[in-house]
């Protein structure tokens, strides 16, 4: 009877870049195509994005950061989540990112990392069919 | 997990527990109704407040400041922060945590969005539901945020303790004030962005209307309304929420409104909030017996063709469907 079942999304700016667009861009697409986004703004440090994802229930969370520093703080995202025995939550990224650092970051548990360029229909696509639950 | 081991792990505060509980509430998934008949025999503790006010006027960020004044005299909060689901898409975008997130990592306060999921009225349907499980869960301060309301969105009224109702200089002029609904619902005005100019216009607009509507002047308020407001004269605080100016006063207010309030006026309020729930409830069943058992959508055309035809009237008809739907409702138990 999950009639009122809805995807719900984190979105998240991890580390201290002050450019959001980009996550704007993302929450205002991911509503569109019917998810409830919930947007934590600016400077999230990882242990206030895993502690927001598991208040808020969501099912997705959606990080975007531009500063370079996704090698430390998307995997402290994921580490954290396992911590807490969270392990039904799917943690995507996106923002500048080069190809090289990608296959780490799928290693230490990012679904998917989207570059500039991704259309956001490709994203919204990728949470619908990868959604744990 | 089984529902009955999360409901005993969120009575003992645990955030997971009560995080899937808010969600098994709100999307009234397999079983809610069970969590419902658990967690309620645990709630009735917590002091509910409501925030209230129209959009732009400070609530996320007062109700932060609210959350830190409780804090600090070390008494826990869960705060139901409610914006709007759009009607285009169904989706919503969530942005009051946005002003809360200094509190995510203290666990003495948990904070929850929700879109309104195409409820009017200021509240999600699950609102009251994620506020018992907060209650359930031991929090002693409950904090609910309103999506911004305009005039009439009056529905915090008839779940909160205490309503607390914003107000910001230069949104119109004194008729907006006295216009028939919000202003009836206050128990503590607050006049926030107190630096902005016209901020003694709007004090004194909100201390006119209260006057003309002081000594039960509610008729269609009920008479409950009127007691409550008999010796309560609801008190105008001037605030900066940016710098938390003025918010320890109002805290201190909502105090002094529960305990005016005492056991029997607290009793009428839920007492309101119980009947509102109920024949809530019981309409949701009628109308989801409509939508989903074939047997009453049938019978529902058949009807609407001998409306249509003149052959029936549509009062009798109606009645006709309602006894249908009841018959069956009650044989299934």
């Amino acid at each position: 009877m999950d009639e009122n079942r809805k995807i719900r999304v984190l979105v998240a700016k991890p580390g201290l870049d002050g450019h959001d667009r980009g996550a704007k861009v993302i929450a205002r697409a991911l509503r569109d195509a019917g998810m409830e986004v919930v947007y934590t703004g600016l400077r999230q440090t990882p242990e206030q994005i895993v502690a927001a994802a598991i208040q808020e229930d969501v099912d997705v969370v959606a990080m975007s950061i531009l500063s370079g520093a996704h090698g430390h703080l998307f995997p402290r995202v994921t580490q954290l989540l396992k911590e807490r025995g969270v392990d039904d939550v799917l943690v995507i990224g996106g923002g500048i990112i080069p190809d090289e650092d990608i296959p780490a970051l799928k290693a230490a548990g990012v679904a998917e990392v989207f570059t500039p360029g991704t259309s956001t229909a490709e994203t919204v696509k990728f949470i619908r069919e990868h959604v744990k639950r | 997990m089984a529902v009955q081991e999360l409901v005993s792990r969120a009575l003992a505060h645990d955030v997971r527990a009560v995080s899937r509980l808010i969600s098994i509430v709100e999307d009234r998934r397999e079983g809610f109704e069970e969590v419902y008949a658990s967690i309620y025999p645990h709630t009735g503790k917590a002091h509910v407040i409501g925030v209230t006010g129209p959009p732009g006027s400070g609530k996320s960020t007062f109700v932060d400041k609210m959350a830190l004044e409780y804090r600090a005299a070390g008494r826990t909060v869960g705060v139901v922060a409610v914006d709007p689901t759009s009607p285009f898409s169904g989706g919503a975008l969530l942005g009051d945590r946005l002003r809360m997130q200094r509190h995510a990592l203290d666990e003495g306060v948990f904070i929850r969005s929700m879109g309104t999921r195409g409820r009017l009225g200021g509240l999600s349907t699950a609102t009251s539901g994620a506020v018992d499980v907060l209650d359930a869960a031991g929090f002693d301060v409950v904090l609910i945020e309103t999506v911004g309301v305009g005039q009439s969105e009056v529905e915090i009224a008839s779940l909160a303790d205490t309503v607390i109702l914003i107000q910001v200089p230069g949104l119109g002029d004194d008729i907006q004030v006295i216009k028939a609904g919000i202003m009836e619902i206050g128990d503590v005005f607050v006049v926030n962005k107190k630096d902005r100019p016209g901020v003694e216009r709007v004090v004194a607009e909100i201390k006119m209307a209260l006057d003309l509507s002081a000594p039960g002047g509610h008729p269609e308020g009920g008479a409950d309304r009127d007691a409550d407001r008999r010796q309560w004269r609801p008190p105008i605080l001037m605030t900066m929420a940016e710098s938390g100016e003025g918010v320890a006063e109002v805290v201190e207010a909502c105090a002094a409104h529960l305990e005016h309030l005492g056991g029997a006026g607290l009793m009428e309020r839920r007492l309101r909030r119980a009947r509102a729930e109920t024949m809530e409830i019981v309409s949701q069943r009628i109308w989801r017996g409509l939508r989903e058992r074939p047997d009453a959508r049938q019978e529902a055309e058949r009807l609407a063709a001998a409306i249509a035809e003149r052959r029936i009237d549509p009062y009798s008809a109606a009645i006709d469907l309602y006894k249908l739907l009841i018959s069956a409702e009650s044989a299934r138990g």
